[in-house]
């Protein structure tokens, strides 16, 4: 069952009871092969005795959701920086009659000085739309390729959020609130349903660079106040996908293993003395440190991979490289049971330059990400994995009004007030279109969906419901979605 | 055996309804309980324990061996493992009183406040950057964090430690360090994103300086009641309010607090520095006065009448939003300097605002400022103040110039003004003394006045916590009513009533705490009370205990020989991999340093708030987000890929293996041994012992068969040996400093 209403961080990181380990002399019989795995077997084994030792000296052992679950991973495509929606997803036909006339001063009641912009003009986007797919789904001529997921897709065009700040955004979007110091989504799905894949960490997260700007921040991939098991683990296409994942300079994997092996004994006999069992759970953290080392490098390792599928993911491509090749790592992570893969691109920040910038964006991810959800749906992992596309907020309808945006080169600035995120796979609707804006696209006026909502969605589609998993701190049971969020039924398959 | 309630012998204790809540009953010193236990006790803290024990028939275990003690004793009280010379002293220091001595010596040693400096900078969530998008570097956040250490060192009271930090600017008579120490309210982040509202971030912050001040002094979750009245505690949003307008008139502002011999020669030169920055602007002082007239005009106006030019506006906000930005200065400085009137600003405050003026003039007269050839001008002065040798600056808190009238906001809702607030405590505790004194300068008395009875417990039960595991209070951030009752509450209250008693002595109290039989038991696992008391709340035990991120850290480099014991000064950049500062919002880079510097203590890591030392992170530094009273201490796999191939930990093998041949020329055995009393501070096993040198054979088999790899360890060590044997060796320093007993303090 998914934790709830935890008693505290300290008896969370506890280990109740104590491990009984095999004797020394079977720990040192399975050592040939250089690791302690007798003494891992015994605490890593899936089988009945073990699992009720493991729930407590395993945090990341897996755990039953509250209810049957419709996907069992999630892939997060973050789009940092917001793209437009106005030039993607909402096609807005009224807006060629408003083009460059200040904005109708009915869309502005009620909104407060910051956001205003008052003196900014309507910007009709340049781009034309067409629908695709037997669903008849809206994209725009920049997204060709994502196009042809318009039968997979389900479309949500009435997202709403609270702020409109960058880091702010991204925060609500990832931890729930705009504020620093909150454990992630992928932390909190880590933390309550464990990982299935005894190799790598049950929550990675794969930062592209082909993109322009500054973003990323560790914020975002935060475990906060959850044990740091719980932690996003940043893995990079390029380097050490993991932190200190190579052996040191001149150690060869033999003495590696061997440097391990002894560890591990030393450990143990440390432990025959004084029987203490977080002496059993270091011993546990080496194994597993041993076996990133050795699973990593074959995940990374793409040569198994078919030409094709090289070539449609991009990975080669000198535009789409990077991102391309983290869709396809995010396939392979998944394949392997990573319970929630992030992945950041950034960034969509076009305040300047928006036809020119827009169309670098979507050359470097739109081919990539349609790779991503056809190869997920031809391999079968589609039905139990989620994909999210999107960003922290959207781009206004006006152009923006800021130095450096002189006719041609236009930019639109941050909107809170509605933007577009896509959905795929594992429980919901495919060839979906949810919600509606007004005829300039500045204000949800159907089915609004809160970023809250869109955490309550995905935690539902996972089996967990998001009003249950909490977790106490600071005299208060936290949780994902603060005091607010609601499943949106209406795209649930 | 059913396991026992953390609480179980408060319940006679328990309030009824009517009743005030226990933590916020006046602290009583009860009399010591005469104990029939028999158990060895040294001071009445260990009658309270051995009382409790007695109750359920479990005596204390027996007391830890010697070395396990030098060792805990050194990392609990100067987070640094002891020398191999002193250890063994010690050991045939057969004098009653040798571990007396040596807490003394611990108590004074410089490094107990480098140790005990970093729990207090959990709580007030240091960094050296801003956070948000930008996270720009504050490059004197440092001398906030070098104001702790020596206030720590030299035991400042408890009391004058609490007052100087929330009010050392309003002191009678105040002097410059009781200004840096107010460099406490200043760790709330700084939003400098372009079109940030500057309203909604200084709210963010005075908001955090409230929930803040709430845990840390009286254990409270106060920040519950922002929105709406708490849900379990007998705090209303008014009270909430309440404190929040005690900080919602300071501002923050950075001063000249000069270093020793800065003063001097900054002195010397300023008179000439004057004299040649009014020779410069002279020529063109009135015209000049005059178009900066105007732009202060239309600032002002795009301040009073917003959404009328959103070129104004954009000005007004880049104003508030750069004002210091890279220099860790307040952000609102620049417009409260605006807001005043000429007259009425100080000679920096004009010169400061002009400088300013000559880069952003916003296009007010582009004509003008060409004819006035102020470009020039703003160049040669920037030049000129090149020149100046300026005193390092401090960042730090003051009366804000135009008084605020605070009001509760509605649902939380900054803009959402509901009924105005003045400054007040809680109604449920003691109130205020009248008296003559600025709002926030009573707070700060109040907070440790007799009369409240939080302040005391909470803060001798962070303290316990550190040198037992856990506090007496479990929940050391929430002494309220969602909190856990306290295991030993008249332990605590004479805890408390001590740390009174004894003028705030935190040394004293320290000093008390771990002169105990309790803190001297042995931490070995005791299966009779496996299931009765898993978690060691009876404290019929020591525990044993992952030592702290900075400990690990410190504790590699002090056994390897490469710590540096350099204290103070601006933050220092120990080699990590490049990408971990490349996930970085902004544009932090880590130039990492060179020399000595590569080797100082945990303590001096640059901290970024968007990407954390990964080291430190790995091993549960909080995020500096917030606020921290009680770090986790997790076991995960990715300590282990650290402990073994970080580079920074590798090379500490490595001048471990170099010190060992340094210190002892021959034998293997004997090599072992001391390697043994460097990171364990005993000797191995006989078993341990075999062990080691079977590892040590084979690792000299395999790298016989490896000529590179043996060249590629070696590196440019230049050691006196064979280097098959010493690249053997190497591998074996880094086995001792893998094991968990080498980051676990016993």
């Amino acid at each position: 069952m998914v934790p709830h209403a935890k008693p505290t961080q300290v008896d969370q990181a506890n280990v109740r009871g104590m491990v009984t380990l095999p004797d020394r002399r079977s720990f040192l019989q399975h050592t040939a092969c250089g690791l302690g795995a007798a003494a891992l077997s015994q605490l890593l084994a899936e089988d009945g005795f073990a699992r009720s030792t493991n729930e407590f000296s395993d945090p990341l052992h897996p755990r039953s959701p509250h209810f049957q679950p419709r996907a069992k991973r999630v892939i997060f495509l973050f789009m940092a920086g917001a793209p437009s929606q106005v030039d993607l997803f909402t096609p807005k036909p009224a807006m060629r009659r408003l083009h460059e006339q200040p904005i109708p001063a009915s869309f502005l009641e009620g909104l407060d000085d910051s956001v205003l912009k008052a003196n900014a003009r309507v910007f009709a986007s340049p781009r034309t739309f067409s629908k695709h797919g037997d669903c008849g789904m809206d994209f725009s001529d920049y997204l060709p390729n994502l196009a042809t997921c318009a039968d997979e897709v389900c479309m949500i065009r009435s997202v709403t959020t609270d702020t409109a700040n960058h880091h702010p955004g991204q925060l609500l979007m990832n931890c729930g609130q705009p504020v620093f110091g909150l454990p992630s989504m992928g932390s909190w799905l880590s933390y309550g349903l464990g990982s299935e894949c005894r190799d790598l960490p049950g929550f990675v997260v794969l930062l592209s660079k082909n993109g322009s700007g500054d973003l990323g921040g560790s914020s975002l991939w935060s475990n906060a106040f959850l044990p740091a098991v719980h932690r996003g683990v940043t893995f990079r296409s390029q380097g050490d996908s993991i932190l200190h994942l190579s052996s040191p300079t001149g150690v060869t994997n033999r003495m590696q293993q061997e440097r391990i092996a002894a560890i591990q004994q030393f450990n143990q006999l440390r432990m025959e003395q004084q029987p203490d069992s977080e002496i059993a759970s270091r011993i546990a953290s080496y194994e597993l440190a041993y076996r990133m080392q050795v699973a990593a490098p074959d995940m990374l390792d793409l040569s198994g991979e078919s030409a094709e599928t090289l070539e449609r993911y991009g990975v080669d491509d000198k535009v789409m490289g990077t991102y391309g090749r983290n869709c396809l790592m995010a396939r392979r992570l998944v394949e392997r049971g990573v319970r929630f893969v992030q992945l950041y691109h950034y960034t969509w920040d076009d305040h300047a330059n928006l036809n020119v910038k827009l169309k670098e964006n979507c050359q470097i991810t739109e081919q990539p990400t349609a790779t991503l959800i056809h190869d997920l749906r031809e391999r079968g992992l589609l039905e139990d994995t989620l994909v999210v596309w999107g960003g922290e907020f959207g781009r206004t309808p006006m152009a923006e009004v800021r130095r450096g945006s002189s006719p041609g080169k236009e930019g639109r600035d941050h909107h809170p007030f509605s933007f577009t995120m896509l959905m795929a796979g594992g429980g919901v609707k495919a060839g979906f279109t949810l919600g509606d804006t007004d005829e300039i696209g500045y204000h949800v006026t159907e089915q609004p969906v809160h970023v809250h909502d869109i955490q309550a969605t995905i935690l539902h589609c996972l089996g967990v419901d998001h009003e249950r998993l909490t977790f106490r701190h600071q005299g208060r049971d936290f949780r994902l979605t603060d005091v607010a969020g609601n499943v949106v039924r209406d795209i649930l398959a | 055996m059913k396991p026992i309630l953390a609480d179980d012998d408060t319940v006679q204790e328990a309030p009824s309804a009517d009743e005030q809540y226990w933590s916020f009953v006046p602290v009583r010193r009860s009399a010591v309980p005469i104990t029939e236990s028999g158990a060895s006790s040294r001071s009445p803290l260990d009658v309270f324990i051995n009382d409790r024990l007695a109750q359920h028939g479990v005596t204390v275990a027996a007391e830890a061996s010697r070395m396990t003690l030098l060792r805990r004793v050194f990392l609990d009280l100067i987070g640094l493992p002891p020398p191999s010379s002193f250890a063994l002293a010690f050991l045939s220091d057969e004098n009653p009183d040798a571990y007396e001595r040596c807490v003394d010596r611990l108590l004074a040693s410089p490094h107990y406040g480098e140790r005990w400096a970093r729990p207090w900078m959990d709580l007030c969530h240091y960094a050296d950057t801003d956070g948000y998008l930008t996270d720009q570097s504050r490059p004197v956040a440092w001398r906030y964090r070098d104001w702790l250490v020596g206030a720590m060192n030299a035991d400042m009271p408890f009391d004058r430690f609490t007052i100087e930090q929330i009010a050392g600017d309003l002191l009678p008579d105040d002097n410059v360090e009781q200004h840096i120490a107010t460099g406490f309210l200043r760790q709330t982040l700084s939003n400098r994103e372009g079109g940030a509202d500057l309203e909604e971030f200084r709210v963010k912050q005075i908001i955090d300086r409230t929930e803040m001040t709430g845990t840390i002094w009286l254990g409270l979750t106060v920040g519950c009641a922002r929105c709406h009245d708490h849900k379990y505690e007998d705090i209303s949003q008014r009270e909430f309010f309440q404190l929040y307008a005690f900080f919602d008139n300071a501002d923050e502002i950075n001063i000249d607090a000069p270093l020793p011999g800065e003063l001097e020669p900054y002195l010397q030169a300023k008179p000439e520095y004057d004299r040649k920055r009014s020779k410069l602007i002279a020529p063109i002082r009135e015209e000049l006065a005059e178009l900066m007239g105007r732009w202060e005009a239309r600032m002002l106006e795009a301040y009073h009448k917003p959404g009328q030019d959103a070129h104004w506006d954009r000005q007004w906000e880049i104003l508030g939003l750069i004002w210091g930005g890279g220099l860790g200065e307040g952000q609102h400085e620049g417009i409260e300097i605006l807001k005043q009137d000429v007259a009425l600003r100080t000679h920096q405050q004009q010169d400061d605002l002009l400088d300013y003026f000559l880069k952003h003039h916003g296009h007010i007269d582009k004509a003008r400022y060409g004819e006035l050839k102020l470009g020039e001008l703003r160049k040669k002065l920037q030049d000129l103040k090149r020149e100046l040798p300026r005193p390092t600056r401090a960042a730090t808190m003051r009366v804000a110039l135009t008084p605020r009238q605070t009001y509760i906001h509605e649902r939380g809702e900054f803009r959402n003004h509901g009924p105005s607030i003045s400054p007040g405590i809680l109604d449920c505790l003691p109130p205020l003394m009248a008296s003559s004194d600025p709002p926030r300068l009573q707070f700060a008395r109040w907070l440790v006045a007799p009369s409240n009875p939080l302040t005391p417990r909470v803060t001798v039960n962070r303290w316990w916590q550190e040198f037992f595991g856990n506090g007496l209070v479990l929940t050391s951030d929430d002494f309220g009513k969602q909190g856990q009752l306290p295991t030993h509450p008249r332990l605590l209250d004479w805890l408390a009533a001590d740390l009174v008693q004894f003028g705030w002595s935190r040394k004293q109290l320290h000093r008390a705490m771990v002169a105990t039989a309790t803190y001297r038991q042995s931490s070995y696992p005791r299966p009779d009370l496996a299931e009765m008391d898993p978690d060691n709340r009876l404290l019929a035990r020591q525990s044993s205990l992952r030592v702290p991120a900075e400990t690990v850290r410190d504790l590699t480099l002090s056994v390897s020989g490469q710590l540096t014991t350099k204290m103070g000064g601006p933050g220092v950049y120990p080699p990590q991999p490049a990408r971990v500062t490349m996930e970085a919002f902004g544009l932090n880079e880590w130039p990492v340093s060179k020399a000595a510097d590569a080797f100082r203590r945990g303590l001096y890591t640059y901290t970024i708030r968007t990407a954390p030392f990964a080291q430190a992170a790995i091993f549960d530094v909080p995020n500096p987000g917030g606020t921290c009273t009680r770090r986790d201490r997790s076991n995960t796999s990715l300590q282990a890929l650290t402990l073994l191939n970080d580079e920074v930990f590798f090379g500490a093998a490595k001048a471990l293996t170099a010190r060992l041949f340094a210190e002892v020329p021959a034998g293997d055995d004997q090599r072992l041994n001391h390697a043994f009393l460097l990171c364990f501070s005993r000797e191995p096993t006989i078993q341990e012992q075999q062990q080691a040198m079977m590892f040590l054979q084979r690792q000299v088999e395999i790298l016989s068969d490896d000529p590179a790899s043996v060249k590629m360890l070696l590196g440019d060590q230049d050691i006196a040996g064979n280097a098959v044997e010493i690249t053997a060796w190497t591998s074996l320093s880094s086995v001792l400093m893998n094991l968990h007993e080498f980051i676990t303090r016993d």
